[in-house]
């Protein structure tokens, strides 16, 4: 069987403490698609199905993944199978005696999300008073001997602080930081308008990040994730559909990527049902856009295909109404005004045209309400 | 010169696709045999020469040390081997 994951992405709960308008998870994840979350077994039974696939990275992230109480056995049953084990973390009220006992549990690295460089800021856009929690944890993570990746999503509110940010994680003496400019799936692509960054803004934090670079080398990796709206091709979609990667949601089902859930043309099965491998190798949802057959132009001709595999379904269906299109990012694709528009609103608001928008906050009152919505 | 891998690198029997694998956060390097062999000789311990004359003992070849400084400038130029004194 070929190809076969390396990545297996473990969203072990949508429950979160925090609301971060840019979530990547789905509107609806207090609904009933999401409410019957998978037991310790059957976790269990995912990872070592997941091993004997081929996969060796392991994320185990939400939600907030430290909610569950189980997460030292899960941690333990991964290690035993020699996963690289990494845990995507608000680290909201996590104790130093929790990571000790995640670490004697084998676990290999953490990453710690952080929303802005001083509390002010991050506990504004987290929607809940978490700053002090995450740097008592960076330092845990330090004590513990950890590596450590300080994650930022960047956006209109935020861009500002990057050099603050990376100083933050260099004094931290994080291994990585991850500045990865908010991508328009799930709350971010409903608070779209209030999060959108301007051409200036990420011209004057990339140069921030260059510079930042060359002085700091192999000390801290700056890991920059290109905003795609502002892009002229689409980032290649998670190394091509169904090729290296998959997500499973905390109910069970399995999706390509953590964003394809929202694609409602495609039917995705459970782990309840099936076996992991059936899923991978069999079902509709996985071969649907692997290889390049299902290619419309102007990708079908394009040389780029290869290299970004016609870009982000996802994007495609939210933003195009049609999984099959090409990207709509892509500066070939006929849906590409849709993008222009939506970057446009934001330099008309930045110049004091238009109102700025507010943005909703990830809650589960409010996810209700947009489900009901539909 | 000690070459160690960094704290973050761990080495791991990838059985799937008979290989062994340099796995680290968000990341992985796979290995042929030769380069699993180095990095299992970098045990804090052996100093670069060591590493090199024992290579060289075991295939009862010379001139190896070109070939095995390469190999680890390569991964310590992306954080996963780390020079000690
Ligand atoms: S379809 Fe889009 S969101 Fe999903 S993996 Fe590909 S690029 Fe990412
Ligand atoms: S036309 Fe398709 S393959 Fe070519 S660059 Fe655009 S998205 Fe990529």
């Amino acid at each position: 069987m070929d190809p076969r994951p390396l990545w297996l992405l473990a969203e072990l709960t949508y429950k979160c403490p925090l609301q971060c308008p840019y979530c990547s998870n789905p509107l609806d994840f207090a609904g009933p698609r999401f409410r019957r979350e998978l037991a310790t077994d059957e976790w269990c039974r995912v990872f070592r199905e997941a091993k004997a696939l081929g996969v060796l990275q392991l994320g185990l992230s939400g939600g907030e993944p430290t909610l569950r109480p189980d997460l030292e056995e899960l941690v333990r049953t991964a290690h035993g199978l020699g996963l690289y084990t990494s845990l995507i973390t608000s680290a909201y009220r996590l104790t130093r005696e929790r990571l000790a006992g995640l670490k004697a549990a084998g676990l290999d690295h953490v990453q710690i999300s952080i929303q802005g460089a001083d509390a002010e800021l991050s506990d504004e856009i987290a929607g809940t008073a978490s700053y002090r929690d995450k740097i008592a944890a960076y330092h845990y993570t330090r004590e513990l001997g950890f590596p450590l990746t300080v994650n930022v999503v960047l956006h209109r509110r935020n861009l500002h602080q990057v050099e603050a940010l990376i100083r933050l994680a260099e004094s931290l003496g994080a291994e990585r930081i991850e500045l990865a400019n908010t991508q328009f799936y799930g709350w971010a692509l409903h608070n779209r308008n209030a999060l959108m960054p301007t051409k200036g803004q990420l011209a004057a934090a990339w140069q921030v990040v260059e510079r930042e670079r060359a002085r700091l080398g192999t000390k801290l990796e700056i890991v920059w994730v290109l905003p795609d709206y502002h892009e002229q091709f689409p980032k290649p979609c998670m190394g091509g559909w169904a090729r290296a990667y998959m997500t499973v949601t905390p109910a069970g089902e399995v999706w390509p990527c953590h964003a394809a859930g929202r694609i409602t043309t495609l039917t995705f099965e459970n782990v309840r049902d099936h076996p992991l491998d059936w899923i991978w190798e069999h079902s509709e949802a996985f071969n649907r856009f692997r290889g390049d057959a299902w290619m419309p132009e102007p990708c079908r001709s394009c040389p780029r295909k290869a290299q970004d595999f016609g870009g982000c379904r996802c994007q495609a269906f939210l933003v195009a109404g049609d999984a099959d299109a090409t990207d709509p990012v892509c500066s070939l694709s006929p849906h590409r005004h849709l993008i222009d528009a939506a970057v446009a609103q934001v330099e008309r608001a930045a110049r004091g045209e238009r109102q700025p928008e507010e943005w909703t906050y990830r809650a589960a009152p409010a996810s209700r309400a947009l489900a009901t919505k539909g | 010169m000690i070459p160690h891998l960094h704290a973050k690198a761990r080495l791991q029997r990838d059985e799937v696709r008979g290989r062994e694998v340099l796995l680290y956060p968000e990341g992985l390097v796979g290995l042929n045999p030769t380069g699993a062999e180095i990095l299992a000789l970098c045990d804090g311990a052996r100093s670069l020469a060591d590493i090199v004359a024992t290579l060289e003992r075991r295939y009862g070849a010379s001139g190896l040390e070109r070939d095995v400084t390469a190999f680890l400038d390569g991964l310590a130029a992306k954080g996963l081997v780390v020079y000690g004194p």
